[in-house]
């Protein structure tokens, strides 16, 4: 048998992982085994794993640090929300709805991925973190400030920037349905999101950024992460792969946000604020910047560490923070580094061979 | 009359803005790192001199001097514990490890004080009436915008001239070079720590009065504002930190006052980006092209 490329077999195996670990949690939940918290917890879980890979693509693959990432999430979450309250008599087959939301949700964060990208990629490292992470606050508060509403008209959409203006002044007709209640949020949402749509979603995802990173743009957008001013020496067009990476990244974000969106009764602007884009930040780089495989384990267990600390109850997020800081101090430990190099000779032997990948 | 007061309202916010920034500016400019923990300083700060006045029974300018006191160890400890093994990793490993203490101390003071805010006793309180009434300033954003000239007027002296403040500027143009000069980098990095922390008790101390309350989330917004202020003036310079800081503080207070209370953090921001975008590297920061 010929031997697979390392690339696709690294895709093949992480997609097999995926599968194996869904069928073994869809099993577990159907048989009632699962804790209620956890089952609940299954669909945001599928989400995060969704924003951690596309942040990665972001962070690790393109190399720029990108502190607003829940700006798109949420992004896609309100669009999502919308689109899927107002197809909701249009089209009664709810898997069609879902998938069409998260189109929705995944082209609207895009647009918004070209809007912030276009200008702010030509600005470097802690620069371009700082223009993100006020994306995501502006994002934020434009959200907080959306009245939107649908009757027999169409949507109805206003922004209420004097802070004075209620549902009401939407006009809505009699039987007309309020979506998006400013501060208040998306309230009564229909939920039709379901841990399947997850398992899609996760796969998709992985799907798009495995293929993209084995392309020839992926060799390109890693070749200007590696050296900027050598690829652009190439030929390399640096704005349009910075570009590639970031909008695909931004338009991921937007479908996981969708399905996130979809499935809670009631959302806020507030849950996406810069401490949700640090928190993907925290998943991205635990897991190992460029490796989506630990990205996806690293929120999976992030998510669900504290809920398991429940019974330090008062003291989970100060474990939280401790534990944190010591994998971050354990990992970047020069002394233990060695001697983990030295248990695995063959796989440094191989790191080396592969250069600084 | 109106404008008058808002404006000064804005360079007192401002003023505060300014402080912190620099604490920020500093750190940045020496250790290359962003310290997400520099807000929750500030945080510890206001709730040390809280304590120090409402369970101690100090005076005031005592409370403040124990905060900064506190905060100036804190800030050593944490970069001695956390900050300093990670010296040779690569520099999102530093930014979550600093988000790490974030959350700590956050969650700590969450634990200590409890999360209902506290309502903080103003350092000085009531007004200065100017033009029969009309004009309105309180003592404490007189002392805001005072406390903040002095420091930083002190910290140009401090940096352009002290045998320290040399050692500074030599280890954030280069550690390495500096080392061979006989710098001691890591001292050098701590006093950056302790002066930035100090800044940071000062902040929080003047935050608290002009807010009013306290909570263990008071620091992180501030925090994020006066991060945006030094990125503004051009991060790792010490004048733009203070005008980054000013402008920010003003452009918020006027937004507030005249365009919309929601959207006063979205015009900052877009200001800030529009600056960025205009003068990639701040209004008063170097730019340096990459050499090939």
């Amino acid at each position: 048998m010929k031997k697979m490329k390392k690339s696709t077999r690294t895709a093949f195996l992480t997609y097999l992982s995926v599968i194996l670990m869904f069928a073994v949690m869809y099993a577990l939940d159907s048989a009632g085994m699962l804790t209620r918290s956890l089952s609940g917890q299954l669909v945001p879980i599928c989400c995060y794993m969704s924003m951690a890979v596309s942040l990665n693509l972001t962070v690790g693959i393109l190399g720029e640090l990108s502190l607003g990432h829940a700006g798109f999430m949420s992004v896609g979450a309100f669009s999502g929300v919308i689109a899927s309250m107002y197809m909701k008599d249009i089209i009664p087959s709810v898997p069609l709805r879902l998938a069409l939301t998260m189109i929705v949700g995944a082209a609207l964060a895009a647009v918004a991925g070209v809007i912030v990208g276009a200008p702010v990629l030509r600005l470097r490292g802690d620069y371009l973190a700082i223009v993100t992470l006020a994306f995501g606050e502006i994002i934020k508060d434009l959200v907080n400030c959306l009245l939107v509403g649908y009757d027999s008209k169409g949507l109805h959409i206003a922004m209420n920037l004097t802070g004075n203006m209620s549902i009401n002044d939407l006009g809505l007709e009699a039987g007309g349905v309020a979506i998006i209640k400013g501060a208040q949020g998306a309230t009564s949402t229909l939920t039709i999101a379901s841990f399947t749509t997850g398992f899609i979603l996760v796969m998709v995802t992985l799907f798009v950024v495995f293929n993209l990173v084995n392309s020839r743009a992926g060799r390109a957008i890693m070749a200007l992460r590696d050296n900027a001013i050598a690829a652009e020496s190439v030929g390399i067009n640096i704005t349009k792969y910075k570009m590639m990476a970031f909008v695909t990244s931004a338009a991921l974000a937007g479908a996981a946000g969708a399905l996130y969106g979809v499935n809670f009764s009631s959302l806020q602007a507030t849950k996406f604020n810069f401490n949700t884009s640090i928190l993907i930040l925290v998943f991205v780089v635990l897991g190992g910047l460029g490796n989506l495989w630990g990205s996806m384990v690293a929120a999976a267990a992030l998510t669900i560490l504290p809920e398991a600390l429940r019974q330090f109850s008062d003291y989970r997020m100060l474990v939280y923070a401790i534990v944190l800081i010591l994998v971050m101090l354990a990992t970047n430990n020069p002394t233990l580094k060695n001697m983990l190099g030295r248990l695995k000779p063959s796989k440094k032997q191989e790191k080396e061979a592969a250069g600084n990948v | 009359m109106e404008f008058l007061s808002y404006l000064i309202s804005g360079i007192s916010l401002g003023s505060v803005y300014a402080i912190i920034a620099l604490g920020y500016t500093m750190v940045y400019g020496i250790a290359k790192m962003l310290n997400f923990a520099h807000g929750d300083i500030i945080m510890v700060g206001g709730y040390i001199s809280f304590c120090a006045i409402s369970y101690l029974g100090l005076p005031s300018w005592v409370s403040v001097l124990l905060a900064m006191v506190v905060c100036t160890v804190l800030g050593v400890v944490i970069e001695a514990l956390a900050y300093r093994p990670l010296r040779s990793a690569p520099s999102l490993a530093v930014l979550i490890t600093a988000i790490g203490v974030s959350y700590f101390l956050q969650n700590s003071a969450l634990l200590i004080w409890k999360a209902a805010p506290k309502v903080y006793p103003p350092v000085v309180s009531g007004s200065l009436k100017l033009m029969g009434d009309q004009l309105s300033i309180p003592y404490v954003s007189l002392l805001t915008i005072v406390a903040c000239l002095v420091i930083m007027a002190g910290l140009t002296v401090f940096t352009s001239k002290s045998k320290m403040g040399k050692a500074m500027r030599a280890c954030s143009e280069d550690k390495g070079a500096a080392q061979l000069m006989g710098i001691n980098v890591n001292a050098t990095i701590s006093v950056t720590f302790a002066i930035g922390s100090a800044l940071a008790a000062i902040a929080g101390v003047l935050l608290c009065s002009s807010y009013g309350t306290l909570m263990p989330t008071t620091g992180s917004m501030p925090g994020i504002k006066a991060f945006t202020a030094a990125v503004f003036g051009g991060i790792g310079s010490i004048p733009g930190a203070f005008l980054g800081g000013l402008l920010l503080g003003v452009i918020e207070s006027l937004s507030k006052a005249y365009i919309s209370t929601q959207l006063a953090n979205t015009i900052v921001f877009a200001v800030l980006i529009v600056v960025l975008l205009v003068k990639p590297a701040g209004l008063l920061g170097k730019y340096v092209p990459e050499k090939v």
